[in-house]
């Protein structure tokens, strides 16, 4: 079984935290996924950096720059995760624009990432539709989970088709808005998390923008399944460094 | 083989739409109505009426006599420069504008470069009382002062995008995360023939009133709706596609698309994208693109703030691709001799996107009875400080 389908029947709300590979420097990523797992993250993202990502505020466009600044390539980072699997067993996700991926040749890239261990995707700019026409089977193949987003304006129809060829989790985008431009969650935000929560969907659902602190995760993760953090995280990370990362995750989970 | 969109939204095999879900709405909801609004009796008539009365159209189709005598061929220019706000893109806001408020979108976001389509948008919406972001990437805020202040002059707030290359490329993007931001009330206007589908295909159709024109016109003056030659400059593709739009699938016209190799195509600071890019992902748009081996967007470079983008439309994609039409690209200087020779030939200051095209034609020879239409798609008043530091006037 998948590493992210079993970690998702486990009992209890999962913390998953997005962090840029190569940044603060180029050689830290391994560090801080081993750093991660032993202070109690339950699932990893591991961001794949983008010269234009769409979809990311200026804290991850500032840190996948600096990323590619320090020399991060897709071939480094796959060298850096070579023996990830000797070191930590949680489950990783590559979360990443198309285009590097499709440079490197989809097929390639999803055969690397069983190679090394990889459990999943999150690509924000490769639509549904193209990735059940062209993508599907291949990814199947690699034994990748392909997750899916969804925002407070996807409508039910889609939310449904989405839950129906998901085999993983959802991934709830909070707000509409793109990461790390919000703080605390309104009426409004409850309101969807309830909604979406009415609707019994077979695949859990884990939200994600938006979650900085213990009770963005609190209010979060009485919704869904779990939470996952991304900016705050990387704000951290450039403040204070890796040594406080335990400290970090510690105040999220307590 | 056909030259225009399929009905997955592709041509050939560019285009699409590689959005994130956040956008899935807004763009959704655009291309399941753009068609059927463009169809509408009252939008037409809106739209034609508009052109007329407040853009100035049709545009003059304007043979360029000593500029023929020069080159021994016959040389119409398709008059855009002389559109209200100077240029081309003004056909497609106005289109977008009377679309955004079909959809009941109350707020406009867009994007600029040269700051053309900044200032062409913040007209259309202080002419329908719309409010008006416009993204601008803080290099060409400094390099195009005066289209700034026309943008501000007509209530237009103007957001210096700092991230990237600070220019065109990372305004689009700044305007795409408001999109996402702001998914009910607000239409993104986008600059060209660029962006998710639908938008390539409902900027196309919106600029295809200046062939439409050209048929017509040539009819008066040759006899005939076809030339032999269409050429236009290329940045997205806007003005291009419009001036072929109506000759796409007559394989007799031959279209000449001129793209700006900056300081030379292999210098490393160009912005010729079909001889330096490769198929990828830009802007939602499955197209060329200049990257790395790594598929990161790389930064172009060109003397004119118009063409400064690293990708082109689709459609000019899979014209590349399918070898419909040519693709010539013309370095800084080349186009600035030609700009300065169409003012002292024919009494006409060309933006410096438009001068592009001009160059084409000491890089090709016409035969003396070919009649070639050269889009003159903007006025130079905007480029005024780059022709004098460049010519030292
Ligand atoms: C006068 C003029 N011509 C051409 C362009 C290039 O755009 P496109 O390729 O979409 O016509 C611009 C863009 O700003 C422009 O201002």
């Amino acid at each position: 079984m998948n590493r992210i389908n079993k970690k998702l029947k486990e009992d209890k709300k999962l913390l998953s935290i997005y962090f840029t590979a190569g940044y603060p420097t180029l050689n830290d990523t391994v560090t801080i996924i081993e750093k991660l797992e032993k202070s109690g993250t339950d699932m990893i993202e591991i961001g794949l950096p983008f010269s234009d990502p769409l979809a990311d505020g200026p804290t991850i466009q500032a840190s996948s720059t600096q990323a590619l600044k320090n020399g991060m390539t897709t071939n480094v980072l796959f060298k850096q995760l070579k023996d990830i699997r000797q070191r930590v067993s949680i489950p990783l996700i590559i979360m990443g624009y198309f285009n590097p991926m499709l440079q490197y040749g989809v097929e390639a890239f999803c055969k690397k990432c069983q190679d090394v261990g990889i459990d999943g995707l999150i690509i924000p700019d490769l639509p549904v539709d193209v990735y059940n026409e062209k993508y599907k089977a291949v990814f199947e193949k690699y034994g990748l989970i392909n997750v899916f987003l969804i925002t407070p304006q996807t409508s039910e129809k889609r939310i449904n088709f989405i839950d129906s060829i998901s085999n993983g989790f959802i991934y709830m985008v909070s707000s509409a808005s793109v990461t790390g431009s919000n703080s605390g969650f309104g009426d409004e935000q409850t309101k969807y998390f309830k909604r979406i929560a009415k609707m019994n969907l077979k695949n859990p659902q884990i939200i994600g923008f938006g979650i900085s602190d213990n009770e963005t995760f609190s209010q979060a993760t009485q919704h869904a399944k779990g939470a996952i953090i991304g900016s705050a995280f990387i704000k951290n990370l450039t403040k204070s460094g890796l040594s406080k990362i335990d400290n970090f995750i510690k105040s999220i989970i307590n | 083989m056909t030259y225009n969109i399929d009905d997955k939204g592709y041509y050939g095999e560019f285009g699409g739409a590689y959005i994130p879900e956040m956008l899935y709405p807004n763009v959704e909801e655009l291309r399941q109505n753009y068609l059927k609004v463009m169809a509408e009796p009252s939008f037409k008539k809106e739209f034609d009426q508009l052109l007329k009365d407040y853009v100035g159209r049709p545009s003059p189709l304007y043979f360029a006599k000593r500029l023929s005598d020069k080159y021994k061929t016959k040389i119409y220019l398709k008059r855009e420069d002389l559109n209200h706000t100077g240029a081309h893109k003004v056909n497609n806001t106005i289109g977008q504008i009377l679309m955004a408020q079909r959809l009941g979108k109350k707020r406009i976001i867009a994007e600029t470069g040269a700051g053309q389509h900044g200032v062409a948008t913040a007209t259309v919406c202080a002419l329908m009382g719309l409010e008006c972001i416009v993204y601008m990437g803080e290099i060409d805020i400094a390099r195009q002062a005066p289209n700034v202040a026309r943008m501000k002059m007509l209530g237009a707030t103007v957001i210096p995008a700092t991230s990237g290359s600070k220019t065109l490329k990372d305004a689009t993007n700044e305007a795409i995360r408001d999109w996402i931001n702001n998914p009910v009330d607000t239409h993104y206007i986008i600059g060209s023939v660029v962006g998710p589908h639908p938008y390539p295909d409902m900027v196309a159709r919106f600029q295809a009133v200046v062939s439409e024109e050209i048929q017509w016109q040539l009819k008066e003056k040759e006899g005939k709706t076809t030339p032999d030659y269409v050429i236009a400059c290329v940045g997205g593709g806007s003005n291009a596609a419009g001036s072929y739009y109506h000759y796409l699938e007559d394989t007799n016209v031959n279209l000449i698309a001129v793209e700006a190799a900056g300081k030379g195509v292999h210098s490393g600071e160009s912005a010729a994208t079909s001889a330096l890019g490769k198929e990828g992902i830009i802007h939602g748009s499955k197209t060329l693109l200049m990257q790395t081996d790594d598929g990161q967007i790389t930064e172009p470079y060109s003397i004119s703030a118009g063409l400064d983008y690293p990708g082109v439309g689709p459609m000019h994609a899979h014209l590349y691709k399918s070898g419909r039409a040519e693709f010539i690209s013309v370095t800084d200087n080349e186009a600035m001799t030609s700009g300065l020779e169409l003012c002292k030939l024919e009494g006409i200051i060309p933006a410096i996107e438009s001068s592009h095209a001009f160059a084409v034609l000491n890089k090709k020879t016409f035969k003396e009875d070919d009649i070639v239409v050269i889009n003159l798609s903007g006025r130079g008043d905007k480029d005024l400080d780059t022709y004098i530091k460049h010519f030292d006037l």
